[in-house]
């Protein structure tokens, strides 16, 4: 796990190439986490990952998140793990409404599923991805589910407290 | 005993006679109506489908085919693996919007006559799934013969609703908490369509038990 100091040096040694895509750093928990630029997400992830003493070659996680009073609203989350070192790194790209960010899959493959995942849930696009249809919910299905102003669902029930409501 | 022992071998040497055999007749001759002969038979031999969707799937169908509860005391023990040979299903959990269209076909593909039994809150109302993945019910898209509530239901309490729909199936289903409340006329049978007459047997077994309760 890099450190808050090993954070910064990550970020100097990126902005060198990719100058303006790493927008802030956050060291909480012991979580490193970069927040990049979403244009530039994709650079930042091949970088990390073939960089010489870098090497965050196993991508462990890709999720999604919906942080919907705060604005940009959507997050994409890549989990990276060192395999020698045994070191995490967080990569957060933010996305507004109508979010759409490269698809990493020809970095990761395993990315395949899980952005067809984040797509399922979010409507998160993920451009260049072989074949971004829902995996989960049918294919049928309208709306995005676990967005934050996508309503509950099932039926009300009626209990003591709200048999007023109903007559 | 052996009196009966020995009045049947009279009989079959011949030996019986007038109001002798009459009395023998009587006591071991049933008269009934071939309906309710093949009710009683259906109702005595009946495959369920070999099908379980969630968690409800390992107290039925897994549990009770084992020693310890052991469906074939009821004449259930003959799992079908197809629909076509099955005369009853147990939904055996929650179903969710991708499952149903499957559910429905399985429905569908079992000959008549069939029933469906809905175990456990999951399939009978949604449950604690009151989200976007899972039905509200299972009798939003297929007919449901009885409901047997739980969380999961123990496999007793689903023994104790296969008994139910084989009353049911004898075309005497059991009144049950009417009984107690004077509420007979209520019932919403599936088959007879919604709020019909009771039948003849369960209005005579509400009678009889009303005076029961008012001797």
């Amino acid at each position: 796990m890099p450190d808050a100091p090993g954070l910064e040096l990550i970020r100097g040694e990126i902005e060198q190439d990719h100058p303006g895509a790493v927008l802030d750093t956050s060291f909480d928990r012991g979580q490193a986490a970069l927040v990049v630029d979403s244009a530039q997400a994709l650079g930042v992830l091949r970088w990390l990952r073939d960089a010489p003493g870098q090497g965050y070659t196993f991508l462990s996680s890709l999720h999604a998140a919906d942080y919907l009073p705060a604005s940009p609203r959507f997050g994409v989350h890549y989990e990276l793990l060192n395999r020698d070192r045994v070191e995490r790194l967080r990569v957060k790209a933010m996305l507004s409404e109508d979010p759409k960010i490269d698809s990493c899959v020809e970095l990761f493959p395993t990315a395949e599923f899980q952005e067809r995942e984040a797509y399922d849930m979010f409507g998160i696009v993920f451009n260049g991805h072989p074949d971004l249809t829902r995996i989960l919910l049918p294919e049928d299905y309208v709306g995005w589910p676990q967005r934050r102003d996508f309503p509950v669902g099932g039926e009300p029930v009626l209990f003591t407290y709200n048999e007023g409501d109903r007559g | 005993m052996r009196d009966r022992q020995l009045r049947a071998r009279d009989m079959l040497r011949g030996d019986l006679e007038g109001e002798e055999l009459e009395r023998y007749v009587e006591e071991r001759v049933v008269m009934t109506n071939f309906d309710k002969m093949l009710n009683w038979a259906r109702s005595n031999s009946m495959f369920p489908l070999t099908f379980g969707l969630a968690c409800c799937a390992i107290e039925a169908p897994i549990s009770l085919v084992t020693a310890r509860y052991d469906l074939a005391r009821f004449g259930a023990e003959a799992l079908r693996a197809s629909p076509r040979q099955a005369d009853f299903i147990i939904l055996s959990g929650r179903v969710s919007i991708k499952m149903a269209p499957v559910v429905r076909r399985l429905y569908d593909q079992m000959l008549e006559p069939k029933w469906a039994i809905s175990m456990g809150a999951c399939s009978s109302s949604g449950g604690m799934f009151s989200n976007y993945a899972v039905v509200q019910g299972a009798d939003k898209f297929m007919p449901i013969d009885l409901h047997i509530p739980g969380c999961p239901p123990r496999p007793e309490a689903v023994l104790y609703g296969f008994t139910k729909l084989q009353r049911k199936i004898q075309g005497n289903p059991d009144p049950g908490w009417r009984q107690r409340y004077n509420a007979a006329g209520t019932e919403e049978w599936a088959r007879g369509g919604p709020r019909s007459a009771p039948s003849a047997e369960a209005l005579a077994a509400y009678e009889a038990a009303r005076e029961l309760v008012n001797a």
